[in-house]
C-alpha cells in the first residue's frame, strides 16, 4: 500500500488560477430603452400588488363565507370561495411584490462582483494571550482555586437551586398509584352499544359481527336525571374501558385454561384498546377471526384468547368475561383480569397485584 | 463607477443621511460594525438559498402564528358545538376544537390563516432538512462550521417539536390519536415512564390539561428557543462568511459575490416575499389537516390510514416494523419494542448527525478550515454514509405508511413489514456501496473530460470513411474549477505500532483503529486522483492535433447535444 500511496504523492494543481471572469453588461446596462422598460415592468407588479392587496379587502367584506366554488354537477366537493379568493390575492401580490424586488436587484443594481478576504475564525495569537493571562489574573484574584470551600459550598448552593424548580413540578399531576390497574367495568355491569346505550342481547349479535361496546355506566343518570358520569372523566374512563364484542362459531374457539365459560354462545368480550400504544382497535377480519389496530398493525387472534400474531405488540388482548343478567342482557362478571392499554413502566407490579385480588 | 471622485458627505444622499447617522452613532456607536458589514459579500448559488426557504417559512409561522393565537382557545372544558358547521351541530367536544372549528367556519380568513401556518411548518422543517443534507453533502459543515451545524442539528430537533405540539393542538380525533401514540411512548421510558406521563397530563390520560401545556410549549418556549438559536446561527453565518463553490478566482482565502446593501438584502428580502406568496397560494388551493374532518377526539375511535404529519413519518414507521419485545424485571416492564422505535431511534438519528463532523474530523486529522464546498462525488465515502442514513430515513418513512402502500398497491401488509424490517439493515449498506462506486465513476469521468476533452457532438469522417467524434478542450475556467475543486489523496502512513524495544507502543490499539478507518475513508474502494500538470499539458498538445482540421469549432463553440442545440459549459 504505501509504494502505490507514494505514486500518489501530492503535487500543485495542473490548472492555474485564471482569476474572476470579465463583467458582463446586462440590456439595462448599455441600452437606456430597455433600462426604462424593466423600471416600468417593476414598477407595474408593485402596482398590480397593490390593487390585488385592496382585492383581498374586497372579497373579505363582500364574499359569502359559505359561499362554494367548484361545486361538481351532482353538488358534491366545492371550494370555499372566501379561502380561495383571500389566498390567491394574498398570495399573488406577495409573489408580485417579491418577484420585482429581486428583478430590481438582478436587472438594474450594480452587479460587480466584490473580492471580500477571509480571515481565520481563531483570533491572534496576541489576543489570546491576552485573553489568557485576563482569565489567569481573574482566578489568581478571586482565589477560586485557593479556597475550596468557598467555592464547593457555592456551588452545592447553585446545583440546590434547580432542587424547587424540580419539586415545583410534583404537582403536575397526581402520582399513578394503581390507577391503571383498574377500569370502571364492575360484576354484573352491562356492556353497552357504543353508539346508542342500549343493552345487548346475545341473539343481537350475529356470527361474525362485531360490536363497539361500552361500560353501561357512562350512560346512566341518576336520580335528578343529570349523567352519573360526565366531561373528562368519561373519556378518561373510555380509554380504558372501551370494548369489542365479537361473535364467532363456538367450536372456532379454543379458550384458555379456566376461561372456558368467559364467553356466551361465542360471543367474546375484548379490550378495545391496544397493548402496544393503545390505540383503539376497529379492524375485523372475519374469516380469520383476526383484528387488527389501524395504528401500527398490530394482529391479535381473537379465537385465540387475544394471542399476538403480527406486528409491534408484545401482550395479548385482555378479554372481559362475559354473563347474562336475568334479563338476558351481556353483563361483565368482573373487571378485567389482565391491564389493559399500552405497557407502563411498572405494569408488571401491577399485573401482580391484579393477579392476588382476582385470586 | 464615476470617474472623479466626491467625498461622501458632499452627495445629496451623503448630506440627508449625515444627521441620522451622526446622531445614531452617537448614541450606539455603530459605525464601526456597520463598516464591516452593510457591504459584506454573499456569493451565489441556488443551493444557498435552502437555508432562506426555512428561515422566511419561520418568518411566516411566526405572523400566522400570532393571528391564531387571537381566536384559538386552548381548554379542555366540554361544550356543545353551535357553531356554523352543520354536521358537528349539537356535538359534545372541548373548546378547543370548538375553536378550531370556528377559525376554519367563522373568523373570515380563518382557514387561510390556519392553513398557511400548517404549510409554512411543513415547508420550514422541509427546508431545513434539505439545507441540512446540502450541508452535509458538500462538507460545509467542517471546520470552523461545526457548532453551527449543531445549532442547526437543534434548530431541526425543535423545528419537529413545534411541529409536533401544534398539530396536537386543535384536539380533534386525529392530533387526539397523535397524543395517544405519543403518550404509550412516554410511558414505555424504562422505570419513571409511567410517571412522567401523569405528570405532562396532569393524571390519567387524556385529561384536561395536555392541550393547555402544549399550547405554552407551542407558542412560548419554542419559539423563544428557536428564534434564539436562528440569531446565534446568522451570526456565525456573518462571522464565518458563506462557503463558496470552487472556481475562477474563487479560493479558501476570499468570498466573491454581491454585496449585502443593496443587492443580497434585496435578492433575499424580495425571496421573503415569494416563500410568503407561495405558502399563500397554497393555503388558497390544498386543504391542509382538515379538523373537521373526523369529529371530536374520542379515545374508542380511530380512523384507518390515521398518519402523523410526514417529518414524524419516520418514528412512526419505525414503531410499526419494530418486532414484539418487551422484559419484566423486578415488578418493572420494559417495554422495549415501544421505546426503542420511538425514543431510541430518534435519539440515534439526532446523535449520529451530531457526532459525524468531529467522528470525521478524528478519521482525518484535518486542521484546516476549509470554506470551499467539495463536491459529493469527490468525498466518496461521506457520500455514500449520507445516503446509506437516507435510505434508512427512506426505509422507515416508508413503513409509516404500510397500510397505505399496502392498499393502494394491493400489497401484503405483513410483507411489506417483513420487508423492512431486513431493509433497514441491509438497504443502507447496499446504498453506501453503490453511491461510492457512482462517486468513484463520476471522479473518472470527470478525469476523462479533462484530458481527452469533452464530447462536441461534431462527426468527423476520415479521408479512408470512418466516423469519429471530435472531442474539445474544456474551458479554461471550467478545467480550473474542476481540478482546483479536488484535493490529492492523503499520505496515510501505518503508525508505528512498536518502539524500538519492539514493546507495543502506548495506544497502539487506538492508532490501529484510526489508521484502519482513515484506509477506508480516503481509499475504501478506488482512488482516482486528479490529472497532474504533466497529463494536461499531454491533453493540450493531443487536442491541439485533433483541432488541426479543415472545419474550424470557432472560439465561443461548446458542443452540440444530440438533436443538435448548441450546448453551454
Amino acid at each position: 500500500m504505501t509504494q502505490e500511496l507514494e505514486k500518489t504523492a501530492p503535487v500543485g494543481d495542473p490548472i492555474a488560477d485564471p482569476g474572476l471572469p470579465e463583467h458582463q453588461y446586462r440590456p439595462q446596462d448599455v441600452d437606456a430603452a430597455q433600462e426604462k422598460r424593466t423600471e416600468r415592468q417593476i414598477a407595474a407588479m408593485f402596482g398590480v400588488a397593490t390593487l390585488l392587496l385592496l382585492g383581498f379587502c374586497v372579497a373579505y367584506f363582500t364574499i359569502d363565507q359559505d359561499a362554494l366554488i367548484f361545486v361538481d354537477g351532482a353538488g358534491n366537493g366545492g371550494w370555499s370561495a372566501m379561502n380561495f379568493t383571500l389566498g390567491l390575492t394574498l398570495g399573488a401580490a406577495l409573489l408580485l411584490i417579491g418577484t420585482g424586488i429581486i428583478q430590481w436587484a438582478k436587472k438594474l443594481m450594480g452587479d460587480h462582483e466584490i473580492i471580500e478576504m477571509r480571515h481565520p475564525a481563531r483570533s491572534s495569537d496576541d489576543d489570546r494571550t491576552a485573553v489568557m493571562a485576563d482569565i489567569n489574573a481573574g482566578i489568581e484574584e478571586s482565589g477560586i482555586g485557593r479556597r475550596p470551600l468557598i467555592r464547593n459550598s457555592l456551588l452545592g448552593a447553585l446545583g440546590a437551586m434547580g432542587l424547587p424548580a424540580i419539586v415545583m413540578l410534583r404537582d403536575l399531576g397526581p402520582l399513578p398509584g394503581d390507577k391503571l390497574m383498574h377500569t370502571v367495568w364492575q360484576p354484573g355491569m352491562r356492556v353497552v352499544n357504543d353508539v346508542s346505550g342500549q343493552p345487548i342481547r346475545p341473539s343481537d349479535i350475529e356470527v361474525g359481527q362485531l360490536v363497539n361496546g361500552q361500560p353501561a355506566i357512562f350512560y346512566e343518570t341518576d336520580d335528578e336525571g343529570h349523567p352519573v358520569m360526565h366531561g373528562h372523566d368519561v373519556l378518561n374512563a373510555k380509554a380504558k374501558a372501551a370494548v369489542i364484542l365479537v361473535r364467532m362459531r363456538p367450536e372456532d374457539i379454543t379458550p384458555a385454561e379456566g376461561r372456558e365459560n368467559w364467553g356466551i354462545d361465542g360471543i367474546l368480550c375484548y379490550s378495545k384498546i391496544c397493548t402496544h400504544v393503545g390505540c383503539p382497535i376497529s379492524l375485523w377480519e372475519q374469516q380469520t377471526h383476526h383484528l387488527l389496530c389501524p395504528c401500527h398493525q398490530s394482529t391479535f387472534d381473537l379465537a385465540d384468547n387475544g394471542k399476538v400474531i403480527f406486528g409491534p405488540a408484545f401482550r395479548p388482548l385482555p378479554q372481559l368475561p362475559l354473563a347474562v343478567d336475568e334479563e338476558g342482557y351481556l353483563v361483565a362478571v368482573s373487571d378485567f383480569p389482565e391491564i389493559v392499554g399500552p405497557s407502563y413502566s411498572f405494569l408488571d407490579r401491577d399485573q401482580k397485584k391484579l393477579d392476588e385480588e382476582m385470586a | 463607477m464615476s470617474q472623479t471622485y466626491t467625498p461622501v458627505e458632499q452627495t445629496s444622499t451623503g448630506k440627508k443621511l449625515a444627521g441620522p447617522v451622526g446622531w445614531l452613532d452617537d448614541r450606539l456607536g455603530l459605525a464601526g460594525a456597520g463598516k464591516k458589514n452593510l457591504r459584506k459579500v454573499f456569493p451565489e448559488h441556488w443551493s444557498f438559498m435552502l437555508g432562506e426557504v426555512a428561515l422566511w417559512s419561520f418568518v411566516v409561522l411566526l405572523i400566522t402564528g400570532v393571528f391564531l393565537t387571537l381566536w384559538f382557545d386552548p381548554s379542555m372544558a366540554e361544550t356543545t358545538y353551535t357553531g356554523s358547521y352543520r354536521p358537528l351541530n349539537g356535538v359534545e367536544m372541548s373548546v378547543a376544537y370548538a375553536s378550531s372549528l370556528d377559525i376554519s367556519f367563522d373568523i373570515r380568513g380563518g382557514l387561510l390563516l390556519r392553513q398557511m401556518h400548517h404549510w409554512a411548518a411543513h415547508l420550514f422543517i422541509a427546508a431545513m432538512m434539505v439545507h441540512m443534507l446540502r450541508v452535509f453533502f458538500t462538507g460545509a459543515y467542517r471546520k470552523p462550521r461545526e457548532l453551527n451545524w449543531l445549532i442547526g442539528l437543534g434548530l431541526l430537533m425543535l423545528g419537529i417539536l413545534a411541529g409536533f405540539s401544534g398539530y396536537s393542538l386543535p384536539d380533534d380525533l386525529l392530533s387526539g390519536t397523535g397524543l395517544r401514540i405519543a403518550d404509550g411512548m412516554i410511558k414505555s421510558i424504562p422505570l419513571i415512564g409511567t410517571h412522567v406521563s401523569f405528570f405532562l397530563f396532569g393524571g390519567e390520560f387524556p385529561g384536561d390539561q395536555i392541550i393547555g401545556r402544549l399550547y405554552m410549549v407551542h407558542i412560548l418556549l419554542i419559539p423563544a428557543l428557536l428564534l434564539g438559536l436562528i440569531a446565534a446561527h446568522m451570526l456565525l453565518l456573518v462571522y464565518h462568511k458563506h462557503t463558496q463553490w470552487p472556481g475562477p478566482g474563487r479560493t479558501n482565502e476570499n468570498v466573491v459575490g454581491y454585496p449585502a446593501l443593496p443587492v443580497y438584502i434585496a435578492k433575499a428580502g424580495g425571496f421573503f416575499f415569494i416563500v410568503f406568496g407561495v405558502i399563500a397560494v397554497m393555503a388558497a388551493t390544498f386543504t391542509v389537516n382538515g379538523v373537521w374532518i373526523y369529529g371530536p377526539y374520542n379515545p374508542a375511535e380511530v380512523t384507518a390510514g390515521s398518519q402523523p404529519d410526514w417529518y414524524m413519518g419516520f418514528a412512526e414507521g419505525a414503531l410499526r416494523i419494530f418486532p414484539p419485545l418487551e422484559w419484566s424485571w423486578f415488578g418493572s416492564t420494559w417495554a422495549m419494542s415501544v421505546f426503542i422505535p420511538g425514543l431510541g431511534f430518534l435519539g440515534l438519528l439526532f446523535v449520529a448527525l451530531g457526532a459525524w463532523p468531529f467522528i470525521e474530523r478524528a478519521i482525518t486529522r484535518d486542521q484546516r478550515e476549509h470554506h470551499l464546498l467539495e463536491r459529493p462525488r469527490n468525498a466518496p465515502t461521506r457520500t455514500g454514509l449520507g445516503v446509506a442514513g437516507m435510505t434508512w430515513f427512506g426505509l422507515l418513512w416508508i413503513g409509516g405508511g404500510n397500510d397505505v402502500i399496502a392498499l393502494k398497491f394491493g400489497l401484503d401488509l405483513n410483507a411489506i413489514t417483513w420487508f423492512l424490517r431486513v431493509g433497514i439493515f441491509v438497504g443502507p449498506v447496499v446504498a453506501f456501496l453503490i453511491t461510492r462506486r457512482i462517486c468513484i465513476s463520476l471522479q473518472r469521468k470527470d478525469n476523462e473530460v479533462l484530458t481527452h476533452g469533452y464530447e462536441t457532438g461534431v462527426i468527423d469522417r476520415s479521408p479512408d470513411g470512418g466516423y469519429s467524434e471530435r472531442h474539445a478542450a474544456m474551458p479554461l475556467a471550467k478545467q480550473y474549477a474542476l481540478t482546483a475543486a479536488k484535493e490529492r489523496p492523503k499520505q496515510i502512513e501505518a503508525p508505528e505500532l512498536v518502539d524500538e524495544n519492539g514493546v507495543d507502543a502506548p495506544r497502539s490499539r487506538r492508532e490501529r483503529l484510526r489508521h484502519r478507518l482513515r484506509r477506508f475513508y480516503y481509499y475504501g474502494a478506488a482512488v482516482v486522483d486528479k490529472p497532474t500538470a504533466e497529463d494536461m499539458a499531454h491533453a493540450e498538445e493531443h487536442l491541439r492535433g485533433s483541432n488541426e482540421h479543415p472545419v474550424e469549432l470557432g472560439e465561443d463553440f461548446q458542443g452540440v447535444s444530440e438533436t443538435g442545440v448548441p450546448r453551454v459549459h
